[in-house]
């Protein structure tokens, strides 16, 4: 499945908007980034699996909260870096 | 000795402010990591090349870079400060920041300390490239007491700073907690208790409470570790080991100005030296300059006589603040001092304060400052 990476996470994915990600659930998506990627999850995801609060995940345009989210091959994952103040 | 570099950790990234060795001749970096909150940037004094930055950006978790090129280049800690897993059904903490950086013991070559928001003690083996908890912290059944956790702390979370080894024994450490109290462990972390004794807390209700005083600076002189100088949110105190009871030596400084401030800094060679920064603790806390009037103090006793350093500083309505890290002194003779502003100003003393200098203005917010002496 195809991942969309904001500005701030590039510098882990080589300056790449778009990578490519396999799992079944979003957790396992993101743990396959985190092993093509080091240190991409830790910035995004805290260490008890918490969606970071400045941090917004969408799967096919729909916002998830949980990393236990189904996936498909296919679906698209966007990570959005939400507003976070001056 | 040689030159040195001020490392400067700012809200919007880092800078090192490189001097020569007359200290006449400054030369400011480009901005390192730049919008990256940087909290703390400590070089290891014992391999004088590792450099560790504790810092997060508004969007992104905590983490620590490390640097072994004095600043060019950059690389991740591998494994970042992080709380352990909570079992299922409890709520487990997550590390909101790092705040403080403690390179380790001088004989633990690769061992550091960095102490988070909200309050947790972390240890490094490598250099900063893999961290784990200290579980007789973070795991001490009165940690939650110890902290406050639940309660309303300090506006941008309780911290756990001021962390000191002792220069004779690297099983001898203290912490401190703001707020929270300070704290000593003997057998390298994995026992605490509480050490706050003769310390006030005028927002606790009670009388000599054993532990969440509010500690904003505690320093150790590595050449008299049996001493400690702690500048706390109810004042400026020292304590003598073994005896563990803080005296308010803040008492001896001038009433007008008070001794509430966050930043203590110890002169290199001489023990009864000391330095502080006076800020604003009356009514609302402005935790700006007194009367918008900012100066240095120092005690040349001990905290006995305290003596304001002001010469070259603005002599009115100079607003800013000096937080906890943004103030340190180098070893040359005479020793010099360096602080930072939180409206983005870098100070410098030649001659141990008597006389200061604008180094650099127009910098971010500034959170620290540590001094580094360098080989060339």
């Amino acid at each position: 499945m195809r991942v969309y990476v904001p500005t701030p996470l590039r510098a882990y994915t080589g300056k790449k908007a778009k990578v490519d990600a396999e799992g079944s659930t979003l957790g396992e998506a993101l743990t396959d980034l985190d092993r093509r990627h080091p240190g991409f999850r830790f910035r995004i995801i805290d260490e008890q699996d918490g969606i970071r609060e400045h941090i917004k995940i969408f799967v096919n345009q729909q916002q998830v909260r949980d990393l236990a989210v189904p996936l498909r091959g296919g679906d698209e994952i966007q990570i959005i870096c939400a507003l976070s103040g001056g | 000795m040689g030159p040195l570099a001020v490392l400067i950790g700012s809200r919007k990234g880092a800078f090192i402010l490189r001097g020569d060795r007359s200290r006449r001749a400054w030369k400011l970096s480009a901005p390192i990591l730049l919008g990256n909150i940087v909290h703390h940037l400590v070089l290891d004094p014992r391999d004088g090349r590792t450099m560790l930055m504790a810092a997060r950006t508004g969007h992104l978790g905590p983490t620590i870079f490390r640097s072994t090129d004095m600043g060019r280049s950059w690389k991740e800690a591998r494994r970042p400060p992080a709380f352990p897993w909570a079992a299922e059904g409890q709520k487990g903490l997550v590390v909101d920041h790092v705040f403080w950086l403690s390179p380790g013991h001088p004989s633990e070559t690769g061992v550091w300390y960095a102490g988070s928001s909200p309050p947790g003690l972390f240890r490094s083996d490598d250099g900063g490239v893999t961290w784990e908890g200290v579980a007789g912290f973070n795991e001490h059944p009165m940690r939650s007491s110890w902290v406050g956790e639940g309660q309303q702390g300090p506006p941008d979370g309780a911290t756990l700073h001021s962390i000191l080894i002792d220069p004779r024994d690297p099983s001898h450490i203290y912490l401190g907690i703001s707020a929270g109290g300070f704290f000593e462990s003997l057998d390298r972390g994995a026992g605490w208790k509480p050490l706050n004794k003769g310390c006030r807390a005028d927002f606790i209700p009670i009388p000599d409470p054993e532990y969440g005083h509010d500690p904003h600076c505690v320093r150790l002189h590595p050449l008299m570790p049996d001493r400690l100088y702690h500048q706390n949110h109810c004042g400026i105190y020292r304590m003598e080991r073994p005896e563990g009871r803080w005296i308010r030596i803040g008492d001896n400084m001038p009433k007008r100005v008070g001794d509430i401030g966050f930043p203590m800094v110890l002169h290199a060679r001489d023990p009864d030296t000391v330095w502080v920064f006076p800020m604003d603790g009356t009514t609302v806390w402005p935790r700006v300059s007194p009367d918008g009037k900012p100066a240095a103090y120092v005690t040349r006793n001990a905290g006995r006589t305290w003596r304001r350093q002001d010469k070259g500083l603005p002599e009115s309505q100079a607003w800013f603040t000096v937080k906890r890290q943004a103030m340190a002194a180098d070893a040359h003779e005479p020793v010099g001092l360096y602080f930072g502003t939180t409206s983005g100003e870098i100070w410098g003393s030649r001659d141990e304060g008597e006389k200061w200098i604008s180094l650099v203005s127009h910098l971010p917010e500034i959170y620290s400052v540590e001094v580094a002496e360098l080989s060339r």
